[in-house]
């Protein structure tokens, strides 16, 4: 199968702040609004290079989100970001209004997504937020799957216009996309092709499931790898081919089963070629404290937990 | 300056505009619309600089966020009388496939409306927002925005009002229309909101209070002293004092008609107190 190689661990929302600081330069519409997480969200390179275009909104989320929107008329691209919790759940009705429904070019982008956070527990892991965006009409929801690819969505999405949610995360993981890959929204990513099972992962999974297809393949298991980067829209196109073809599929996210990518696949499924899917994602719980290793060993998140939903999407062929 | 006698007119034409376009579809909230009548009419006839088309930018020209977008049919009326859009239009009021929905959107593309609104309390967010872009741009018009006294009870409110002190927002005027009473009954019954006034100005806002909110000379004037108020480092509110229902005797001095609609006979009534200036739609 098709090598990957870990260029060197870094976090997704470095991603995210090195393209700010890209933004920052190249073009001059885009501003950064923050609800006193700066330090988290690594744009401080921004606001040193352009402190008028930062708004610090101190900790008021449903008024960054309602800024954000305004900002956007006079032509300003915001980019408001805080942690995933408080830029989706705590904020809903603003974001549904103000945003989606007044149909304007805002980009919420969220740090410390999924169970990953780690020891702070489940008051600030949120596992619904992919479920919240993608129900919104009109939102555009993309979890890309490590700081190169965090970076290149970032610089994408200041290219479109309309609501967009990016979710990224805090831990150190693997970075083995590209760098200074073209990101196209909605477009699925072939990763490695295989013949007996489909894998698609999003996020933080991605690579575990790179890690899952090396264990099958040892086991004589020919694995397809797809990364699915954006949720909605959905690559439908790209399910469905590979699913044709292997005949199961196994889904993977850092997210709650109800409301994330898997829902999303099996609606398609369901509708165009019903398919024995399996759910890698967390069973309507919330999290706990704990390291982010140990949280997806718990919770079912890892290549091990892949490898045997794998093992058994394959029986009910 | 348009004389106070065409204002006026202006003025029972959109009671009539705001009386029959609820009684059409049985439904909508004529109480605060005709309260704020008088305010919306002189904002958008004597004292917003407008431009001639609308864009969503609203770059080089005044912008207005209606917050408590429960009062649509005033905020259609005005638009719709102002240019905006074919008067005509305003018989499609919360009718299927209107562009004037039960409250304000942007979603079918009316123009003068640059957000929805309905769920209270996110107007003065935007319209912060709104302002900061004019800075941005070097723009030196001027950001008002309406709010109810009930809506102050949502706490984005406090959030923005905060923050446009904190960061001198001095391009920005917020009105709260004071008429007291909310859908459960009077504000001072349903949650005492205390001295509204006293609570902007510990915030860090200068406030204009307009007694006669129902005087369009009074609302006039204190719009003109508002503006007289901007880019000196604080943002600038309007205490409005109005009468809810204003215009229509059995109407005012109580939350009634919060969001209820005359039948044929109150219509009636209520339209013979306010007989046609400019011409019904």
């Amino acid at each position: 199968m098709k090598k990957y190689i870990d260029q060197g661990k870094n976090d997704t929302r470095s991603g995210y702040g090195a393209a700010m600081t890209e933004l920052g330069r190249t073009n001059p519409n885009v501003v950064a609004l923050c609800a006193d997480l700066v330090a988290s969200l690594k744009i401080q390179p921004f606001i040193d290079e352009n402190p008028d275009r930062f708004f610090q909104t101190g900790i008021a989320e449903a008024n960054m989100m309602g800024i954000a929107a305004g900002l956007t008329i006079g032509g300003k691209i915001p980019f408001a970001s805080t942690f995933a919790n408080f830029a989706t759940g705590r904020v809903y009705d603003q974001i549904r209004q103000s945003i989606a429904y007044s149909d304007k070019n805002v980009k919420i982008c969220a740090s410390h997504a999924g169970i990953t956070l780690g020891e702070d527990g489940a008051t600030h892991q949120i596992l619904e937020d992919i479920g919240l965006m993608k129900m919104l009409p009109g939102m555009t929801v993309i979890n890309p799957c490590d700081y190169n690819q965090t970076k290149a969505a970032t610089l994408a999405i200041a290219e479109y216009e309309g609501p967009v949610y990016l979710r990224f995360g805090r831990p150190k993981v693997a970075n083995f996309t590209p760098e200074n890959q073209k990101f196209e929204i909605g477009k699925a990513l072939m990763l490695n092709e295989g013949t007996d099972v489909t894998i698609v992962a999003t996020g933080h999974l991605v690579w575990e499931a790179l890690i899952a297809a090396e264990k099958l393949e040892e086991q004589g298991v020919s694995a397809e790898v797809i990364n699915i980067h954006t949720i909605k829209p959905l690559d439908e196109e790209a399910v469905l081919k590979s699913v044709k073809k292997t005949g199961c599929i196994v889904t993977c996210e850092e997210h709650n089963y109800l409301g994330g990518l898997g829902e999303s696949i099996a609606r398609v499924l369901a509708n165009q070629h019903p398919t024995p899917q399996e759910f890698i994602a967390t069973q309507d719980t919330f999290g706990e404290s704990g390291t982010p290793e140990q949280l997806m060993e718990k919770y079912g998140l890892n290549n091990k937990a892949i490898v045997e939903a794998v093992l058994k999407v394959m029986k009910r062929k | 300056m348009a004389k106070l006698e065409e204002l006026q007119d202006l003025v029972v034409q959109t009671r009539r505009d705001i009386l029959r376009m609820v009684h059409n579809v049985n439904s909508g909230h004529p109480g605060g619309s005709l309260g704020c009548t008088e305010f919306l009419v002189a904002l958008y006839n004597e004292v917003m600089e407008l431009k001639d088309e609308f864009d969503m930018d609203g770059k080089d020209e005044d912008l207005f966020f209606l917050s408590n977008g429960h009062i649509s049919p005033v905020f259609y009326s005005v638009l719709a009388r102002k240019g905006y859009f074919p008067i005509e239009e305003l018989g499609t009021f919360r009718l299927i496939d209107s562009r004037l929905q039960g409250h304000p959107t942007t979603h079918e593309g009316l123009p003068g409306v640059r957000v929805a609104s309905g769920s209270l309390g996110q107007g003065m967010s935007v319209a912060i927002g709104a302002a900061q872009a004019k800075k941005l741009n070097g723009d030196k018009h001027l950001v008002f925005s309406l709010h109810g006294d009930g809506e102050l009870q949502e706490g984005q409110n406090w959030e923005a009002i905060m923050y446009a002190a904190g960061k001198k927002v001095d391009n920005l005027i917020s009105t709260v229309d004071r008429n007291g009473q909310q859908i459960d009954g009077p504000t001072k019954e349903v949650l005492p909101m205390g001295n509204l006034k006293a609570k902007f100005e510990a915030f860090g806002w200068d406030v204009v209070e307009v007694e006669q909110g129902n005087d369009l000379k009074s609302v006039i004037k204190g719009l003109q002293e508002a503006k007289s108020r901007t880019g000196k480092g604080k943002p600038v509110c309007i205490m409005l004092d109005t009468m809810m229902g204003n215009g229509v005797d059995f109407m005012m001095h109580t939350h009634a008609w919060h969001g209820k609609a005359p039948n044929d006979e109150q219509l009636e009534n209520a339209l013979s107190q306010n007989p046609v200036t400019l011409g019904d739609y």
